[in-house]
């Protein structure tokens, strides 16, 4: 949905704490139609079943689009066909995304299987694995939305409160089979995603045909009527790793490890990424760490956060309505009052934790239990045959044969977890029988590469990202390998859009679309994902990318210091400038042009 | 309310076009919800010229919240304008234009917005209407980041001063931090229109209405068609379609053919010259042997091929005749086949293939031309409202195409339209009337329309028609073709209709999407109740296309439905559809 852009020369003024002109305390009529929308949709119901009954369009009713997003439901059109079928009189190609909510991203081998197959009778036939660690199908009609959703239901999944303005799917560093701390981390993400679902009974009266409630319904005790100002995004993380960015959300939690066992989490609050470009007052911003609460307290903190976001959040602009915001404009102290108000007691201080990297080791990896893990290096995240590399009907074939779990990471791969060591010889049979073993051939670059779904799918989409990006990394790859850098994992991110959906903020080379073609590109991130990047070229196509990226990594090569990243180096030789602050992120921008 | 003040209400309404109606409606609304009578008198203006059309195209917004602040600023002056947004805008809104304010953004690569994309090929087209009555503005919204700064806003820009319009203001190209500028301008614009609108003299107005019954003439004929330029050449089926349906525009202009919603369009046919060619190269005659074409005068042989004569496929009388003159007692065996025999051998097959097989020996190239059937018009229905096009006639065409004897083959008529290529193509047509096949006088009389296929064409023109005049009948189609996703002819059309109320009812039934075949007369029977309540209300109950399958099956369908709803057994039924027929209350149109 197009936010209404702030007016760019707003200054960027703290707001007083005590200032509650646009959130949900203000009268409905003041805030932003959606949430007059929210409010009339007796707890998302709308007119979402007159819609899908529908025939004569393919599309459901504008309201009902925002309502079906709290169902992980997004209505789309095929891009590439728009022009052809407005000429032809025709409507646009409607279809829909479906996401799943899993929370951790661990999923048993048979609700793969029965993902597979909805894939293929309801979908486009491909499965898509997200930077959220959960599976998206593409090109769902409207006449086949209810049984696919009721299939993935029966499978024991659901994709509730997968979109919308509610606690997205929960992340967790992958794999809860690698250590007992791992199990521990992934059981949270599940108990904190069912905690703050949504209670409403259209789910159920839409997809599984249960009688409707008479009336105006349920409650929702923690949303009510308005549910939250925007989303609201949960990740874990077990330090070193941070592959689920934890300073990308607007709730983070960093596991401190103490004498073997989880003493509690750091919390960190205002993370996100997206922005709209050339309005500074758009901007990604990472959590700042506000304090450290035992493993007992994160559901409390967790439930009081995202209220606090609730009753504070921005309701009238909703490009300005992210935690984030919030936090910018009030301040850390704010936050920590008002949650010691509510939990009845202040947060801890926080612990010290180093993280080292936010990619995904790839390959085998063996758990504490001796058990293997093999993680699949999956381009894109998009799950299908191409050619010799069949991935979607290799990963069938083991699927079928599995006895422990499948995980999907933040990196857009999957995991397959908990390999008997009898058994590793059978899947790595298979993993060459359909050509998806990790080829030893891939650079660095490609393997912690990710992009974004974006075109034809993406209505927000200004530039191609994961129909391009390995055409580009094709290109990329012959210059690593030229200067001798093929086996460093340089963290490189391509959007098809500002919104930063593969966290591209925190990519040491991050390709951010703006037209067809083009893209601006941003340098000097940290490989850990502790520091943001800053745009080092503007609006530029291929050849200018490639001019651009070329000296640098050959000047890379040759003068990095021992384990400097590209990241750090590009800082170091004063390529850009470190990105301290998020507000910072489009103002030099602005005042430049 | 009284008939004769209702009478006069709806004749006043009947006078005023959309916006006015809109304006109408907003009023009564606002007079409802007052407490004290209407403030000011209000006059409603004669014509619905506008003073000033105000036109947005926008992707993301900005340029159409500019576009309202201007409205809002015309309000308050009580300037009389048009607010649209460029998809809405056709051709009549710019030749009813005086003043013409355009703001738009640049998009893609430099590319108009999706939603202007319609009017700016308008405009660069050979359809675009001429100006020199329009005094205008751009303002362009765009990002100096891109390449093509502004682009589709010089481009309208140059268009309007190219087909004659005059600046009243300059361009002004707005960066992201539009705001200021786009302030300025505006300040700038309403006060030039002050000026302008203070000391110009209205204009004499040409209603549409006047221009068309000015003079009616209907001069062109099979033998003296109208050379209709081809403006548009569409396909209505997507990519991926078992079929090939193509929406095609001509224009009128310059023929003072006049037509109403019902009547078809005849196209004179000329064959395909490799059909010919390779006819020819069958018969043992030279080319250019002299066929006569009337008492006095002859012409070469493979002119009245491609003029005169049917080559594709055989008829029956075709047949005898042939076999009697060649002597052929196999192929006059065949001739004298039953019907199903004779209609398996004829199927796809052409007078070459006979040809091929039986030598046309001892014949004169004159005797054997005339063995062959004329060539003879093709019909199309139409698919327009004048009311709203004047200027134009669309048609609904599904091309034919198969492959018969080893051999791609195409319809004669629809075949040269699908190979339409050139800019300039004109095509050779004359109108063909069809009064019985006519909307209901009273406007208010709700009307039930069948139209499967190619069939749903003239009920394009019924609606466009009904929303053209005000019509408040109810107004319910029912629509069937193979595929919802790439057969759904017109679909943009009807959800807009559906959106403004006009199409009331609208039930398809798409035969391949779902494993048991479903057809218009399935989607009648299910709602037989209601359709028989519109009957009883008096609705007009019209079908068009398909007769050979599709029209029986319908009547069919209506059969039942009278014969269920209304309690009545199956000759009281037939009774019942005869007496309709009689009053006019179901008309049909199939071939
Ligand atoms: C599939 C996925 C990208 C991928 O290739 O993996 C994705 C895809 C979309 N995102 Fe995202 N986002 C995805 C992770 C993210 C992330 C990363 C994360 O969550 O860790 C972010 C940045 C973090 C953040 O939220 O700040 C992200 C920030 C956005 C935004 C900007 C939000 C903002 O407040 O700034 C939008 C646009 C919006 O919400 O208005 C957006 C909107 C979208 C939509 C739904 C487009 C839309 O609104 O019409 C995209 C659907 C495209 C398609 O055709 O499938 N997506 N999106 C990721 C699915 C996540 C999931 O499973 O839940
Ligand atoms: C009142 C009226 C209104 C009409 N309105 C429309 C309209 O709105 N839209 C429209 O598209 N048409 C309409 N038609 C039909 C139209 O007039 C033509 O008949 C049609 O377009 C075919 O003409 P043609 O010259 O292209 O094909 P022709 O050269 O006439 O070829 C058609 C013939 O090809 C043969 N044929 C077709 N398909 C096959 C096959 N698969 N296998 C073997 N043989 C085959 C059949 O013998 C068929 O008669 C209308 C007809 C009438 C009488
Ligand atoms: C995908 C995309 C492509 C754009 N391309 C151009 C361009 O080629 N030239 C230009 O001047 N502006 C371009 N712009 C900028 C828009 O014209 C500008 O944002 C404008 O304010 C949008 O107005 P609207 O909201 O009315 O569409 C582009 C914007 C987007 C989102
Ligand atoms: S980042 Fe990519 S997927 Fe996300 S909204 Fe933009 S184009 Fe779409």
């Amino acid at each position: 949905m197009p936010s209404n852009p702030i007016n760019p020369s707003k200054p960027l003024t703290p707001v007083s704490p005590a200032d509650r002109r646009s959130d949900v305390s203000r009268p409905l009529e003041e805030l932003h139609p959606n949430e007059r929308l929210k409010h009339r949709s007796r707890f998302l119901r709308g007119t979402i079943i007159e819609s899908l009954a529908d025939p004569l369009t393919g599309a459901i009713a504008e309201s009902d689009t925002q309502l079906t997003k709290f169902f992980g439901i997004y209505q789309q059109d095929h891009r590439d066909l728009r022009d052809e079928r407005r000429r032809a009189k025709l409507e646009p190609r409607y279809q829909f995304m479906v996401r799943l909510r899993l929370p951790g991203g661990v999923l048993q081998p048979k609700q793969w299987l029965a993902l597979d197959a909805l894939a293929r009778e309801n979908a486009d036939g491909t499965l898509r694995l997200t930077s959220r660690q959960t599976f998206q199908f593409h090109g769902v009609r409207k006449r086949r939305l209810k049984r696919h959703v009721r299939g993935i239901i029966e499978a024991g999944l659901d994709t509730l409160a997968a979109c919308g303005d509610d606690n997205r799917n929960v992340i967790a560093t992958a794999n809860p089979l690698l250590s007992p701390i791992h199990a521990e981390a992934s059981a949270l993400a599940r108990r904190l995603s069912e905690h703050l679902a949504p209670r409403t009974g259209a789910y159920r009266e839409i997809f599984l045909d249960a009688p409707p409630v008479a009336g105006d319904p349920e409650e929702e005790p923690l949303y009510g009527r308005t549910y939250l100002p925007r989303k609201f995004k949960i990740a874990l993380t077990i330090p070193p790793q941070n592959d689920v960015d934890v300073y990308a959300h607007d709730l983070g939690f960093v596991a401190i490890v103490e004498s073997g066992r989880i003493a509690g989490y750091d919390v960190l609050v205002g993370g996100g990424m997206g922005m709209t470009h050339k309005i500074p007052a758009t901007f990604p911003r990472l959590g700042d760490v506000v304090g450290f609460c035992r493993p007992e307290d994160v559901i409390a903190v967790a439930e009081h956060t995202m209220c606090i976001q609730r009753d504070y959040g921005d309701r009238k602009d909703r490009s300005h309505a992210r935690f984030k915001y919030t936090i910018e404009d009030r301040g850390t102290d704010w936050f920590r009052g008002e949650l010691a108000g509510r939990l009845g007691t202040a947060l801890e201080p926080a612990r010290p934790f180093h993280l080292d990297s936010s990619g995904d080791r790839v390959g085998w990896a063996q758990g504490t239990d001796g058990r293997w893990h093999y993680t699949v290096f999956v381009e894109n995240g998009r799950v299908t045959d191409i050619g010799e590399r069949r991935l979607m009907t290799g990963l069938r074939a083991i699927a079928a044969g599995h006895h422990g779990l499948i995980c999907i990471t933040t990196n857009q791969n999957v995991i397959i977890a908990g390999i008997d060591p009898e058994e590793r010889p059978v899947v790595e049979a298979r993993l060459r029988e359909y050509g998806i073993e990790n080829d030893a051939r891939c650079t660095g670059l490609r393997q912690t590469s990710i992009a974004c779904v974006a075109l034809p799918t993406c209505g927000l989409a200004m530039a191609e990202a994961e129909r391009y990006l390995p055409t580009l990394l094709d290109k990329l790859d012959e210059i690593v390998r030229a200067v001798g850098l093929e086996r460093e994992p340089i963290s490189i991110r391509m959007s098809g859009c500002p919104n930063g959906c593969p966290r591209p903020y925190l990519a040491e080379i991050a390709l951010v679309g703006k037209a067809l073609g083009k893209y601006n590109l941003y340098l000097g991130a940290s490989a850990n994902g502790e520091r943001m990047n800053a745009l080092y070229r503007e609006n530029i196509g291929e050849a200018q990318i490639i001019e651009a990226l070329a000296p640098l990594l050959g000047r890379f090569a040759a003068e990095r210091r021992a384990g400097e990243h590209f990241g750090d180096f590009v800082i170091r030789a004063g390529v850009v400038p470190p990105m301290l602050h998020g507000r910072d992120f489009q103002r030099d921008l602005a005042e430049a042009s | 309310m009284a008939p004769s003040l209702a009478a006069e209400v709806r004749a006043l309404v009947s006078r005023l076009d959309r916006d006015q109606r809109l304006w109408l409606s907003g009023f009564l609304a606002g007079l409802e919800s007052q407490t004290q009578p209407a403030p000011a008198p209000v006059s409603v203006p004669e014509t619905g010229r506008p003073a000033v059309t105000v036109l947005f195209g926008s992707q993301t917004g900005n340029s159409e919240r500019l576009a309202k602040q201007i409205a809002d600023r015309l309000t308050e002056r009580g300037v009389r304008f048009a607010l649209l947004d460029m998809l809405q805008c056709n051709k009549s809104h710019l030749q009813d234009a005086q003043h013409l304010l355009l703001i738009v953004s640049t998009h893609g690569d430099g590319d108009p917005p999706e939603r202007a994309v319609p009017l700016s090929e308008l405009l660069a087209g050979r359809r675009a209407p001429r100006l020199e009555h329009v005094r205008y503005a751009v303002l362009a919204l765009g990002d100096s980041s891109y390449e093509k700064y502004c682009e589709a806003g010089r481009q309208f820009d140059a268009r309007l001063e190219a087909l004659g319009a005059q600046r009243l203001h300059p361009r002004e190209e707005c960066d992201v931090d539009f705001e200021a500028p786009a302030a300025r301008w505006i300040d700038a614009v309403v006060g030039k229109l002050e000026q302008s609108l203070g000391t110009t003299q209205p204009r004499l107005h040409v209603d549409p209405a006047d221009r068309r019954t000015a003079s009616v003439s209907n001069a062109y004929t099979r033998k003296n068609p109208f050379a209709a330029a081809v403006l548009a050449n569409q396909h209505l089926t997507a990519t991926g379609s078992t079929k090939d349906v193509r929406h095609i525009e001509l224009a009128l202009e310059g023929s003072n053919m006049h037509y109403e919603p019902g009547d078809s369009i005849g196209i004179v046919p000329r064959n395909c010259e490799q059909d010919v060619d390779a006819l020819l190269e069958r018969l043992p005659f030279a080319a250019e042997s002299p066929v006569p074409a009337d008492a006095h005068t002859t012409v070469p042989l493979r002119q009245a091929l491609i003029e005169r004569f049917e080559i594709g496929p055989v008829t029956r009388p075709f047949l005898k005749r042939y076999a009697e003159a060649i002597r052929s007692s196999e192929l006059a065996m065949v001739a004298a086949a039953s019907d199903e025999e004779i209609s398996r051998f004829m199927r796809g097959r052409h007078v070459a293939d006979v040809v091929a097989a039986h030598a046309p020996g001892g014949l004169e190239a004159h005797a054997f031309a005339r063995l062959l059937p004329p060539l003879a018009p093709r019909l199309y229905s139409i698919a327009s409202s004048q009311r709203s096009t004047p200027d134009e006639v669309h048609l609904t065409v599904s091309i034919v195409q198969y492959e018969s004897f080893g051999r791609a083959r195409r319809g004669v008529v629809s075949g040269t339209l699908a190979d339409l290529t050139s800019e300039d193509a004109v095509l050779p047509i004359y109108l063909h009337r069809n009064p019985a096949f006519r909307l209901p006088a009273d406007p208010q009389t709700p009307i039930v329309m069948i139209g499967p296929g190619t069939g749903v064409a003239p009920f394009r023109a019924f609606l466009a028609e009904r929303a053209e005049a005000g019509a408040a009948g109810r107004n319910w189609l029912f629509f069937g073709d193979r595929s919802f996703e790439h057969d759904f002819l017109y679909q943009a059309e009807w959800l807009e209709l559906r959106k403004r109320g006009l199409l009331t009812r609208m039930d398809v039934a798409f035969s391949r999407d779902q494993s048991s075949k479903v057809y218009v007369q399935h989607r009648m029977l299910e709602q037989g109740a209601e359709l028989w309540r519109w009957i009883e209300d008096g609705a007009y109950v019209y079908v068009c296309g398909d007769a050979q399958h599709m029209a029986p099956d319908v009547h069919e369908a209506l059969l039942k439905v009278v014969a269920e709803h209304g309690g009545l057994d199956e000759e009281g039924a037939a009774e019942h559809i005869l007496g309709l027929q009689q009053q006019r209350r179901y008309q049909r149109d199939v071939y």
